[in-house]
């Protein structure tokens, strides 16, 4: 690991200021000299490999005393980002109202990491593209922008199918995130500016021909908090993965359901372990409002979901297995006592 | 959470930096005599070691490290306590696991330094005097291991795995013991061990 100032961020300003000194515009924030310490789940990982170079970490962990709480009200949900992975998994009210969210905690990494793992930590953890994280490949073009992609017409298993580029197919990791998205959440945002909130499927960008640039955060801006209007009982976090447990997710779907005497009033669905990035699935959506469900139209909406799909060599299973799980998830959603 | 903004066991004089900061609430880890030129508060040099102080099984350790140090090479390099292990260094094994506060965590991905001002528990912490904690009997009445190098983390992460209630089942167990990889294998001894010791813990 290379050598790096440390720096305690006691504040959410300074913080900010300690960020937004050592960044630039031109530079992609996964690039910019400094970065914030929360968890270190990702970060120290990547620093090890040396696959991120900050110059300056601020540890931005004496700030969860204002940006940790789990709020419940009558608008919602608010999670400070700095609330842990566990702490969310655990909660009672969260596990009642909002399972697809607890159970996507819960079957994310393993206990220890959790018990590490900051929510806005969780949802910014880079992809586990083999490539990405060896340095030995000079071609990635997340990490050397122009380089190329190693993983195009390599060893490709685990990489997207959806909301890939001819620049990057690597896959966002995450399981937090499809069920804040599938929520239509928004995030808060801390810059030098103040707070500002966006919807969070605004949150990541799909690499398109820019694969090192992740998301739409700005030099200096930290993920304060995020939110969910309502409530979502009947929503549920289903997960495929090569081991029954402690494993990224081959495909994994988050289904939200309002039914109401047998009919779909709202559905939300999104993917995850098979995308570039956190990814709703609008048109599955579309074909569920206003009808009642059986087996025909769950294969019609798994479909839908996955009708851009493009498969490489190795991954194209994931096509097949992601229409499964969608199904199966709404199944399940669909007979849950709630 | 526990506050680690602290820096009064990290030797450095806050109020002078602060007083040269212009106001502000960023605390560089710098070495003490820097600090405490208040008129120039330099940043922390990356190339010397930062005085830490870390919570270790009770006793406080006075460190001269590496800001690069985690927790894991603190414990194993610094301070001779040698029973959490290396098996990744990157999280995926679970060899490395002590409790900081009353949380399970990879040493092998804290930094020392984010761990100032909490108390760290390692494997050499367990048993009182020469009496084996109930889970490091458990492992031993079970055999619960064959060549015994994830033991130490297996132990301490089942010794969290009860108290968060989280062994009441042997699906259960597998579910959240799933942090700890065993190459040998010894699972359903593992699982056997942690379920004998789980009611004694929880009698405390």
């Amino acid at each position: 690991m290379r050598s790096f100032q440390y720096q305690r961020a006691t504040d959410p300003n300074m913080a900010v200021q300690a960020l937004s000194a050592a960044a630039t515009a031109t530079n992609p924030l996964t690039q910019a000299t400094a970065q914030p310490l929360a968890g270190g789940t990702t970060l120290i990982d990547l620093m090890k490999l040396d696959v991120m170079r900050p110059a300056a970490i601020v540890d931005i962990n004496p700030l969860s005393r204002s940006w940790s709480a789990i709020e419940l009200n009558s608008d919602g949900l608010r999670l400070g980002a700095l609330a842990k992975m566990s702490d969310v998994a655990a909660h009672a009210e969260i596990q009642r109202s909002y399972p697809v969210i607890a159970n996507s905690l819960k079957l994310a990494a393993s206990a220890q990491l959790r018990n590490m793992a900051t929510l806005g930590g969780n949802v910014m953890q880079r992809t586990r593209c083999s490539y990405f994280r060896d340095i030995s490949y000079e071609n990635c073009n997340k990490r050397n922008p122009g380089s190329g992609c190693a993983a195009m017409d390599g060893f490709n298993r685990m990489h997207a199918v959806l909301g890939t580029s001819d620049q990057c197919i690597a896959s966002y990791p995450g399981d937090f995130a499809q069920a804040l998205i599938a929520l239509d959440a928004t995030v808060e945002i801390t810059g030098k500016s103040g707070i500002r909130s966006m919807p969070f499927a605004e949150l990541h960008k799909a690499p398109g021909n820019s694969p090192e640039i992740e998301t739409t955060l700005q030099p200096g801006e930290l993920i304060s908090a995020f939110a969910v209007r309502g409530r979502w009982p009947r929503s549920v976090y289903l997960k495929t993965r090569d081991r029954q447990s402690y494993e990224f997710a081959l495909s994994s779907a988050a289904v939200a359901l309002d039914v109401q005497d047998g009919t779909i009033r709202d559905a939300r669905v999104a993917l995850g372990g098979v995308a570039t990035v956190p990814w709703r699935a609008r048109e599955a959506e579309a074909l569920l409002k206003g009808r009642k469900f059986d087996d025909e139209l769950a294969r019609r909406v798994a479909d839908a979901a996955f009708a851009e799909a493009r498969g490489r060599r190795h991954n194209s299973f994931k096509i097949a297995l992601g229409k499964r799980v969608v199904t199966h998830a709404l199944q399940q959603a669909v007979t849950m006592e709630i | 959470m526990p506050d680690n903004s602290s820096s009064r066991q990290s030797g450095f004089d806050r109020r002078a930096f602060m007083a040269g900061a212009a106001g502000g609430a960023l605390v560089p880890l710098t070495a003490r005599a820097a600090a405490q030129d208040a008129s120039a508060p330099a940043a922390q040099d990356p190339s010397l070691p930062v005085d830490v102080t870390l919570r270790v099984n009770g006793a406080d350790k006075r460190l001269h490290i590496d800001a690069r140090t985690t927790v894991l090479d603190a414990l194993r390099e610094h301070l001779g306590l040698t029973g959490s292990k290396k098996g990744c260094d990157h999280g995926q094994c679970g060899a490395c696991t002590v409790l900081i506060g009353d949380r399970r965590v990879v040493s092998c991905l804290t930094l020392a330094l984010a761990a100032e001002g909490q108390e760290i528990t390692t494997i050499e912490g367990l048993a009182t005097n020469d009496r084996l904690h109930p889970m490091q009997q458990a492992f031993v009445d079970n055999d619960a291991f064959q060549c015994g190098y994830c033991t130490p983390g297996q132990i301490m992460s089942a010794v969290a795995c009860v108290k968060e209630g989280h062994a009441n089942s042997e699906a259960d167990i597998r579910e959240y013991m799933s942090g700890n990889i065993c190459r040998c294998a010894a699972y359903p001894n593992i699982v056997a061990a942690v379920k004998q010791a789980a009611p004694e813990i929880m009698k405390g």
